[in-house]
């Protein structure tokens, strides 16, 4: 169903990191889960429409109205890492 | 082969900021230039829990842009996720629209658009570079001001076919958006950033060849540059036999080196699926009525209108894709309707050299006179010449032209009888060009108009000059 | 037994509520009563217990007069740490406070405590948090149910009078039932999920887990509301009325064959029997109805939730709060994947892999488009089974709470637990679980489903049927 190889990719895309002999374990998990998901391919949806949100809701829109922001003190408080400049993080080119 | 043995296929993805108070999915206000993280809240910083409400206004903007520029509005259409990691994503993902966009289709000069909708900004991410090195690599900052200001995103279709075309166009589509009031439209801000899809085919060769992207060009300059720059490697490397790789690419102005930005393994999955937290946007038909009625008189079709006055093609466009330069044409013209053509001809040729680089409020001619001063010029009180002169005084600082004529004793000169003898004067001391004009041979005409001219102080009009010249040799 | 003990094991939120109006009972020493036995909590219900009563509690004036409330750790509140169960959360202390809970505290309730729960909702036991298991004031070696463990751990063990759990395939009604309460999963759309951490978008709703259908119903009448901040709330059509109910005479209950079979553990059907011939009893009728697409549905659900979570939890990346973890060469792709490797938990690495699968390039529409497409079949069932019945009932859980550890190593036995409280989940319809027996000396839950909005229905239903069945909740209070 899924092998090592897809499970790295998915990894990757999901910014995990897998330990060698969790990836192994992850294929046998991910396939038997998806070997029980498989059935609903077996189903008739011709012509199903898919349902997002099953109670309907009316799109609703914001005004363009101003609210007050978090004093910068507080949106930097839960950073790791910050300084008055802002969030630091690894370069994303080095 | 050379690079004319090939065409070249450009498309278009320009991101424009819109003007709106606040940002696409929460209350913060946009800004340019404050200090760092002074306008977050818990829904653009993405914090846990939080969930975004789109902003009516951007909504509002995007139908007036889509109307301005012909699309399909859509009845109903759908905010997806698109899906990537960056540290100036705060959520782990852009809300933005995929298959169903607020705008599908529609044209501007000629170029098709696929279509425009709507999504919110990234943040900035600042790169500390030497300040500050953590672990061994550079560190950058990240300041969430601008994340979530709301973006129209115009993508064209492929019917672009060279670089001049490609800034040229450009510079329509932001003077359209500049007139719509929807945008800023400032590349230097970065409220219009424009990305290039660039592919070569030899010509006659019906599919596509391979495309690259080429990302945010910060200027016209640069991007007609930098468009010129990739066609040219592009050509190279067929040339040479190669095959070009689609990637996405950056060009530096200063070395006009094109470098990739992404290795291939890094091939995007996106993973775009609806925006649960969201439900589709319904567009009704009051909305859409709300939009038409603001929607002003577009450059495209500003221009048409002074064509139909008389205006030069050449002046119209000029003056409708400056609009403050169309605006004080038809002030001008509300003053005295009778010389479109000569009005437009004065402010796009003599005015706009005097204002260089500045702007059209650096001129203190006062209200009016400029289509006096194209009166008098008509009504040959003035020479065309004295005209210019007239510009100067009224150009650096104002007063009434006709005294201005009268003061600097600019009146034109009549005709043959005042300006027979400075002629008769000027062939006599040229005896040379005189000779060279009996023959037939006008070229050195020059001679006489700049003798009399120099005589006359510019009073002379030089057909007139011309005129008097060609009965005085008998010609 | 001290006086406040015997009122926190004989009284009702409701009935606490009455007494501190009418000045029979101090709402300061009851706090400070619920907050020493939260502190002293051995179940590890709590993740954070308040240090001392508020300087000032709401007024025994407004409608909740000041009483505690313990809340699930999923629910942003300011200043107070919240951890979703997750190590990567460790220490989080949000700047703003979710929707429901402020509509609770702007009602006069006061929180005590903040509870356990598998990380970020994901499971059915309590066993997925960071923060260690939880355990069933019933039997502490068993689970408490999940993922609003820790809330209904909480409640059965007398430490808070009720609590405010989620649900998003059963994570209110499951725990519920497991540890004897009373769970309600409101309408989609019926509380505002502002504020509240994201799991799975378009299934997440929170709810009230009690002692009594009528606290729960208490709760819900001051939880519910359309709000400006999310825009998929759209609140109830009606107030919440006091359920009053005592006959069952003219309602006619579906039983779906699909979800009342085989896989029902043998005491848990028993007591199931017992409560049908109690709502027959009261005048209701009985018909076996048909939820052709209910077995679809878990396979639906585990696309959609572990999708959506995937998406949901890609925030979670160690730039803006949370613990970040470096890699030795302090790569911006080593500080993702390491913060994210020792951040999350087995089930919630399980989950995020399941969902970005089903939703990357060539699998988008064999998985998430398939499975939208099958709610909408599952809804359409729903939709079916409502013509000619009122409600639906079915056991809440297949089986009773099991012992701690016995399905850990087997995710997909996990996952079946859910299915009878899914399908309800999936149409975004309101489902309650109220106990209704016992077997193997645990609790058994009966969950009983009303159409989209039929909350006060589903109350006085669960109200006529818990007068008959006469479950002491209060039995786990020591
Ligand atoms: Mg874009
Ligand atoms: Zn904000």
């Amino acid at each position: 169903m899924i092998d090592a190889k897809q499970v790295l990719h998915v990894a990757r895309l999901s910014r995990l990191e897998l330990e060698p002999g969790e990836v192994e374990q992850m294929a046998t998990e991910l396939s038997s889960i998806l070997g029980h998901i498989e059935q609903i391919s077996k189903l008739d949806l011709d012509g199903v429409e898919p349902t997002m949100h099953v109670v309907p809701i009316d799109g609703g829109l914001r005004d363009d109205e101003p609210e007050p922001s978090l004093p910068i003190e507080v949106a930097l408080s839960q950073a790791p890492k910050a300084n008055a400049e802002g969030f630091i993080v690894p370069s994303p080119q080095a | 082969m050379s690079a004319a043995d090939y065409e070249v296929t450009i498309g278009l993805e320009i991101h424009v900021q819109l003007a709106t108070r606040t940002k696409m999915f929460c209350g913060c206000e946009t800004s340019f230039g404050d200090d760092p993280n002074t306008h977050t809240c818990p829904r653009c910083l993405g914090l846990p829990g939080s969930l975004p409400l789109p902003n009516a206004k951007a909504v509002h903007f995007g139908l007036m842009m889509g109307l301005a520029l012909g699309s399909k509005i859509a009845p109903r259409s759908i905010f997806h996720r698109k899906n990537y990691f960056y540290p100036d994503l705060p959520k782990g993902y852009q809300i933005s629209q995929f298959d169903e966009p607020l705008c599908d289709g529609g044209e501007l000069g000629g170029v098709r658009l696929n279509r425009v909708h709507l999504e919110e900004d990234a943040a900035k991410l600042n790169h500390a570079g030497g300040t500050g090195r953590i672990q061994g690599s550079d560190a950058s900052v990240v300041d969430f001001n601008r994340g979530g200001t709301p973006l129209a995103e115009i993508v064209t279709e492929p019917d672009i076919t060279s670089a001049e075309q490609a800034s040229e166009w450009l510079r329509l589509l932001r003077v359209t958006i500049r007139q719509l009031g929807v945008s800023d439209v400032n590349m230097e801000e970065g409220s219009l950033r424009c990305d290039a899809n660039i592919s070569i085919r030899p010509k006659g060769q019906a599919e596509l060849g391979t495309k690259t992207e080429l990302k945010n060009m910060n200027s016209f300059r640069f991007i007609e540059r930098g468009i010129k720059a990739e066609v040219a490697r592009q050509v190279a490397i067929v040339d040479g036999g190669g095959q070009v790789t689609g990637e996405t690419l950056h060009f530096d102005p200063r070395t006009e080196a094109i470098t990739s930005m992404r290795s291939k393994e890094e091939a995007h999955d996106y993973r775009y699926f609806p925006e649960p937290d969201l439900v589709p946007v319904v567009i009704t038909p009051d909305m859409i009525e709300a939009a038409k009625a603001e929607l002003p008189e577009l450059p495209l079709q500003r221009e048409d209108r002074f064509i139909a006055l008389g205006v030069e093609p050449g002046a119209a466009r000029t003056l409708s894709w400056r609009p403050e330069l169309g605006d004080l044409f038809e002030a001008e013209l509300a003053t005295d309707g009778s010389q479109p053509k000569a009005l437009a001809a004065l402010i796009t040729n003599e005015l706009l050299k005097r204002i260089g680089d500045g702007e059209v409020t650096d001129s203190k001619a006062a209200p009016g006179s400029l289509a006096q001063l194209v009166a008098l010029t008509a009504a040959g009180t003035v020479s065309s010449s004295g005209a210019r002169t007239v510009l100067d005084t009224l150009f650096a600082s104002g007063g009434d032209p006709a005294a201005i004529v009268e003061a600097e004793g600019l009146t034109a000169m009549g005709g043959g009888d005042e300006l027979t003898p400075i002629i008769q004067a000027a062939l006599d001391a040229n005896p040379d060009v005189a000779e060279k004009l009996r023959t037939g041979d006008m070229k050195p005409i020059g001679v006489i108009v700049g003798f009399v001219m120099k005589e006359t102080k510019g009073r002379a009009d030089g057909k007139e000059v011309t005129k008097v010249t060609r009965q005085l040799l008998g010609l | 037994m001290s006086d406040l003990t015997s009122i926190i094991r004989e009284q009702s939120a409701t009935e606490q509520i009455a007494a501190i109006k009418s000045g029979a009972l101090d709402a300061r020493e009851l706090f400070e009563a619920y907050r020493s036995r939260a502190a002293a909590d051995t179940f590890n219900a709590f993740t954070w217990v308040a240090d001392e009563a508020p300087a000032a509690l709401p007024a025994a004036d407004t409608p909740l007069a000041g009483l505690p409330v313990a809340v699930k750790d999923l629910f942003s509140t300011e200043g107070v740490p919240t951890q979703a169960g997750s190590k990567l959360l460790e220490g989080y202390r949000p700047p703003y406070t979710s929707t429901a809970v402020a509509k609770l505290e702007a009602a006069g309730a006061s929180m005590h405590g903040k509870t356990n729960q598998d990380e970020f909702a994901m499971g059915s036991s309590n066993e997925n948090s960071a923060f260690g298991p939880c355990q069933n004031p019933w039997d502490p070696e068993r689970i408490p149910g999940g993922s609003s463990g820790g809330s209904a751990a909480a409640v059965a063990a007398g430490h808070a009078p009720w609590a405010l759990g989620t649900d998003t395939g059963g994570s209110i009604r499951q725990p519920a039932a497991m540890c004897g309460l009373v769970g309600l999963k409101p309408t989609y759309g019926a509380v505002s999920r502002y504020g509240m951490i994201a799991f799975a978008s378009s299934l997440d709703q929170a709810g009230p887990i009690t002692r009594t259908v009528a606290d729960a119903a208490l709760m819900l009448e001051h939880l519910h509301g359309a709000d400006s901040r999310d825009m998929t709330s759209v609140g109830l059509r009606e107030p919440i009325a006091v359920p009053s109910r005592e006959s069952l005479e003219g309602l006619v209950i579906g039983v779906p064959a699909e979800l009342t079979g085989e896989g029902v553990e043998e005491g848990v059907a028993a007591a199931f029997q017992v409560a049908l011939a109690e709502a027959e009893a009261l005048g209701a009728s009985l018909e076996t109805i048909h939820l052709p697409h209910a077995e679809a549905a878990l396979s639906a659900y585990y696309v959609l939730a572990p999708a959506e979570a995937s998406s949901n939890l890609s925030r979670f990346d160690g730039v803006r709060y949370g613990n970040r973890v470096e890699d030795a060469d302090g790569t911006l792709l080593g500080m993702y994947t390491r913060t994210r490797h020792d951040g999350f938990g087995p089930e919630v690495k399980r989950r995020i892999m399941l969902g970005t699968y089903a939703l990357s390039a060539g699998y988008y529409d064999a998985y998430y488009g398939t499975a939208q497409r099958v709610r909408t079949k599952i809804a359409g069932d729903f939709t079916e089974a409502f013509k000619k019945v009122d409600v639906i009932a079915t056991p809440t859980s297949p089986t009773v709470a099991w012992k701690l550890g016995e399905k850990s190593s087997d995710p997909l036995a996990m996952y079946l637990s859910d299915i009878c409280t899914i399908p309800m989940s999936l149409a975004g319809i309101p489902g309650i679980s109220i106990p209704c027996g016992t077997s193997q000396g645990m609790p058994v839950g009966l969950q009983l489903a009303a159409p989209a909005f039929g909350e006060n229905l589903l109350l006085g239903v669960a109200h006529a049927l818990e007068r008959t069945l006469g479950f002491d909740t209060g039995g786990a209070i020591r």
